[in-house]
């Protein structure tokens, strides 16, 4: 019997306190509209409750929104809260106003991606797409 | 047994969120390993466990009304498991799964189980896959299971009926969604909820409500039809100690025993048809045919099955 690939889960999350969750909004429907599930968890959430709601559902992606500027620390902490709960192997993408300068020192703090404004949206769904499929493929479980 | 289904199962036992969740997919995604997961799951809690449906219309309040009877079990020390559901896009398959946002002041404690299911447009395929999710989370030691899904479509109806009790969460305002929904859930309620019972209407709705249900209060000489402020957390205790009352009612008088044998027979009916879906799409492919449906059906089911 062929088994048909189920649909893949992802959380759209903002860590931190800005309160601003458009641009969040608007990914976690595009994704919706690709055939994404969505587990949107809201504004103003810590890295903790992230993470924690990520192993919970047990999404393939976790893709962050910040647009005050604390990225630098709350990106790489939801990477660290996810690997102390057994979840180092979910990817982590990341969205917002973030400077070019910063990319660099995001991606070697575990970020699997990062998109800046104005990154057109098939761009930013086609990369969630390679790392879900890729999460999959290293899951001999489902 | 595979080790990984080993470890999974290990992990349930000793309620590791990572091993839950994971469990869950498996079954949900009917992976390789899903019949050893739910042959070895601890029977003697699944049996034990309550499980609670909470339906209604969008906007009645019921993703507060659940978060608030997890703080009232959490505050009695009780494992909660919660199974929130919500529509497919019938376009692009997608969902937007949003009940946890409501939830979300439970996040950091391990002991409230939630997770998020979309219905996937399968016809009856949800039922099995949460039917599954519950006995995952009782076997993980959850006492009390609720599961919160819009009450409006029959994928909703059918999964309300996996619960041992089910409550309807109304609010004043919804007029012509309630008069339609008498027909349906209203029967199949065990208990009636006015939510936001300080709102113009509700003494209206709730003397309504009352006149429906007065021939099922006195059976079992629970009070049915509850008045609740959800959002002040008002009228909550009072549910919950009636869904308890009533829960030992269902087990007292067998009725419980009986609704659990229900649910598991649609659950099996729920497999077969999503077991077999493959092979009848696929011997439709290869005879393309005009006829009515039905005689076609007729005709592909004496093929497909004889073959065998």
């Amino acid at each position: 019997m062929t088994k048909e690939q189920t649909p893949f889960r992802v959380l759209i999350g903002k860590p931190g306190l800005d309160g601003h969750d458009r641009g969040a909004k608007f990914i976690a429907r595009a994704l919706r509209d690709q055939g994404f599930e969505v587990i949107y968890t809201g504004i103003r959430r810590t890295a903790a409750e992230i993470a924690a709601t990520a192993i919970q559902e047990d999404v393939d992606v976790v893709g962050l929104s910040s647009l005050s500027g604390a990225h630098l620390r709350l990106f790489p902490e939801v990477v660290n809260e996810l690997a102390s709960r057994g979840g180092s192997d979910i990817p982590v993408l990341g969205g917002g106003v973030i400077p070019e300068e910063d990319i660099a020192t995001l991606l070697e703090n575990g970020l699997s991606g990062i998109f800046t404004p104005g990154t057109p949206a098939d761009v930013i769904i086609s990369s969630f797409k390679k790392a879900s499929q890729q999460h999959r493929n290293h899951d001999n479980l489902k | 047994m595979t080790t990984s289904s080993e470890i999974l199962l290990a992990g349930i036992k000793e309620h590791d969120p990572r091993a839950i969740g994971r469990a869950i997919s498996v079954v949900e995604n009917n992976g390789d390993g899903a019949a050893d997961i739910l042959t070895f799951l601890d029977q003697e809690r699944i049996s034990k466990v309550m499980v609670a449906g909470i339906t209604g219309p969008p906007g009645a309040g019921k993703s507060t009304l659940t978060s608030g009877l997890i703080t009232i079990l959490r505050n009695s020390g009780k494992r909660v498991g919660i199974i929130a559901v919500d529509p497919s896009s019938p376009i692009s398959g997608g969902a937007i799964l949003g009940d946890r946002i409501r939830m979300m002041d439970h996040a950091l404690d391990p002991d409230v189980v939630v997770r998020s299911m979309a219905t996937r447009g399968r016809l009856g395929g949800l039922c099995a896959s949460a039917g599954a999710t519950v006995r995952i989370m009782a076997a993980a030691g959850c006492e009390l299971i609720l599961i919160e899904t819009v009450g409006v479509g029959q994928s909703e109806m059918d999964i309300v009926q996996l619960a041992d009790i089910t409550v309807m969460v109304l609010a004043p305002g919804f007029g012509d969604d309630i008069q339609a929904m008498k027909a349906g859930l209203l029967e199949v309620a065990d208990f009636l909820v006015v939510n936001k019972s300080d709102q113009p209407g509700a003494s209206g709705l709730l003397m309504d409500m009352e006149q429906i249900f007065s021939a099922k209060e006195e059976e079992s000489g629970i009070a049915r039809v509850l008045e609740t402020i959800a959002s002040e957390n008002r009228g909550l205790e009072e549910l919950l100690q009636s869904m308890e009352n009533f829960s030992d009612y269902l087990a007292a008088t067998g009725q419980k025993e009986q609704r659990r044998n229900r649910a598991l027979n649609a659950e099996t009916i729920d497999w077969i048809i999503e077991m077999l879906r493959p092979r009848f799409q696929d011997a439709m492919n290869r005879s393309p045919s005009q006829k009515d449906p039905r005689i076609r059906a007729k005709e592909l089911i004496s093929k497909t099955l004889r073959v065998n």
